[in-house]
């Protein structure tokens, strides 16, 4: 049994009558990239914020590396890193003395050079806040955040408004931090993001969280039916309608969709064989994380 | 420690970055000396018979001279700080100080040290061109004015950053923060002299809390004394000022 880092339960958050969270629950383990999924205003945000002691909660209960953040917030967030959604630095401030200021108030912190070094930032170290690409900030942002060595990492809707390249290089960053013994905790509303990045995650909806689990159980579990797709001259395919994991097959022309679950790529696949049926363009289309969105929620996960 | 030094250099070299902001905080007292004093010579108005005595007797120059030190101190703390504590916060820069455990008193600390430093270049800058280009006379006493400048200047300094706090957006600080520099100088003996102000004015005037740090300026640079009482209501601005920023300060 893994030690969970985060814990959340029941929390509740409102602003007047807005009810940012209803109730969201979930537990973070060692070493894991969790990440939370939803469309924006899902409260995703207010959850990890009230995680940092940045928000007081309603209601519930967080207990994040043992500590309240409701009562230790300071505290905890020396243990934490954290790039905040809308966070900035002053546009005129320049790589290294950020670097060097946020190192500072780390009490034996850490040698700011290095960090640049290791961030790939020294060819900017003269260069203002301001003048950095989208992709150079967000590296700049991830420094500061992981300045302090910390043990959890907040990150905020890290790609929103960066170009495909610069995505990727992100992602590579939130590796490498993890790579480092971190526990991330990702709030994204990218699909791909999600699926790629995250070992476990889970789905918020209007303040609440509606499924959780790793991507490819949550996939398996709510993404419905695996669909394959072959063409084939035989008129007749009825045997497939014979396997277990099999729902339905139709066929338009020499087109053949098979839908089902479970082990029927394999099945299917193979009482394709034994009928002689050998097609080339055999090719099995499975649901991603949007489909289990949409089936969970009635709703797209697009603004 | 370290940190608040550093967090201090930081910001006082983000200001002087400013071009804008750095000509409009050291010229508008400039403008003021020239215009003003061009106007009134240094000529002490005795008040001979049918006249009014104006400026307390003493020469227009001569009593301008350390109120426009009370502007310079007062265009940092009013036009420069809350502008740029307000934009702070709508930047997410403040997010981002606070995510970072950036502690409320280093950063409020640094924020005063620094606009007490702006202030005093901005004041070294208008008594360096004063002197040679004016026929201004004095200080009586030079270390009182310099003890009244201090004081004035972290009291007032921490008057502006309370005006940072509770001014809610970088735009609203800006013209407040302008439109108040304006009326403060009017009223507070820095511009037309009290003695033809209208009493509804005066009345201002004597509510502005810029007017003790004028009149504690004004008085060890002529006569020599010490404003005792303009000291404490300086002093107890100041104090009140600093608590209230610390206790309204907001992150975002």
């Amino acid at each position: 049994m893994v030690a969970s880092v985060i814990s959340v339960d029941r929390l509740r958050k409102t602003y007047g009558t807005f009810v940012a969270v209803e109730d969201v629950s979930f537990e973070v383990e060692e070493g894991e990239i969790f990440g939370l999924l939803g469309p924006n205003g899902a409260g995703k945000t207010t959850s990890v914020e009230c995680a940092q002691g940045l928000r007081v909660p309603d209601a519930g209960d967080i207990s994040v590396l043992g500590l309240d953040p409701r009562t230790q917030g300071s505290q905890l967030r020396q243990l934490v890193g954290s790039q905040l959604q809308e966070s900035a630095l002053p546009g005129r401030l320049k790589v290294w003395e950020a670097l060097d200021l946020f190192a500072s108030l780390v009490p034996g912190g850490p040698d700011w050079r290095e960090v640049m070094e290791r961030w790939d930032l020294t060819g900017k170290a003269s260069a203002s806040f301001s003048s950095l690409s989208g992709g150079q900030r967000q590296r700049l942002l991830v420094a500061l955040a992981v300045v302090n060595e910390p043990r959890v990492v907040f990150l905020d809707e890290m790609t929103t408004g960066l170009d495909p390249a610069a995505r990727r290089a992100t992602w590579q960053l939130i590796e490498a931090i993890r790579d480092g013994g971190a526990t991330l905790v990702l709030v994204t509303h990218f699909m791909d993001e999600a699926e790629q990045l995250c070992d476990r995650l889970a789905i918020v909806d209007e303040g609440r969280v509606v499924a959780t689990g790793s991507p490819q159980s949550l996939i398996a579990e709510h993404g419905g039916d695996l669909l394959i797709h072959f063409s084939t001259d035989r008129p007749d395919v009825s045997f497939l309608d014979a396997i277990e994991s099999v729902h339905t097959v139709s066929r338009h022309g020499p087109h053949v969709t098979v839908a089902g679950h479970g082990p029927v790529l394999a099945l299917v696949g193979a009482a394709l064989v034994r009928n002689g049926i050998v097609p080339t363009d055999l090719r099995v289309q499975q649901s991603t994380l949007e489909d289990v969105f949409l089936r969970l929620t009635g709703h797209g996960l697009a603004e | 420690m370290t940190s608040l030094l550093k967090m201090t250099w930081v910001e006082a070299k983000l200001f002087l970055r400013e071009p804008v902001t750095v000509l409009f905080t050291f010229a508008l007292p400039l403008m003021i000396l020239y215009v003003l004093g061009g106007v009134f010579g240094n000529e002490a108005n005795p008040g001979s018979e049918g006249d009014m005595v104006v400026y307390g007797g003493y020469g227009p120059t001569n009593w301008y001279t350390p109120a426009y030190v009370g502007l310079a101190i007062a265009s940092v703390a009013m036009i420069g700080v809350p502008a740029h504590l307000a934009e702070y916060r709508e930047r997410g820069v403040l997010r981002r100080f606070r995510a970072s455990s950036v502690a409320r008193s280093m950063f409020l600390s640094s924020q005063l040290i620094v606009a007490v430093l702006i202030s005093t270049i901005g004041s070294v800058l208008l008594l360096a061109l004063a002197f040679p280009t004016t026929e201004v006379e004095g200080p009586e006493s030079a270390a009182l004015f310099l003890a009244a400048f201090v004081l004035g200047a972290i009291c007032f300094s921490a008057f502006g950053i309370l005006l940072g706090t509770v001014l809610p957006s970088a735009r609203a600080a800006q013209s407040a923060g302008l439109l108040l520099w304006f009326l403060f100088m009017f009223v507070s003996g820095a511009g037309p002299p009290p003695e033809v102000l209208p009493g509804s004015l005066n009345t201002i005037g004597q509510y502005a809390p810029l007017t003790p740090v004028i009149r504690m300026l004004q008085e060890p640079w002529l006569s020599g004394e010490w404003a005792a009482g303009y000291s404490v209501a300086v002093l107890a601005i100041g104090v009140v000022s600093a608590g209230a920023a610390y206790f309204l300060f907001k992150w975002e």
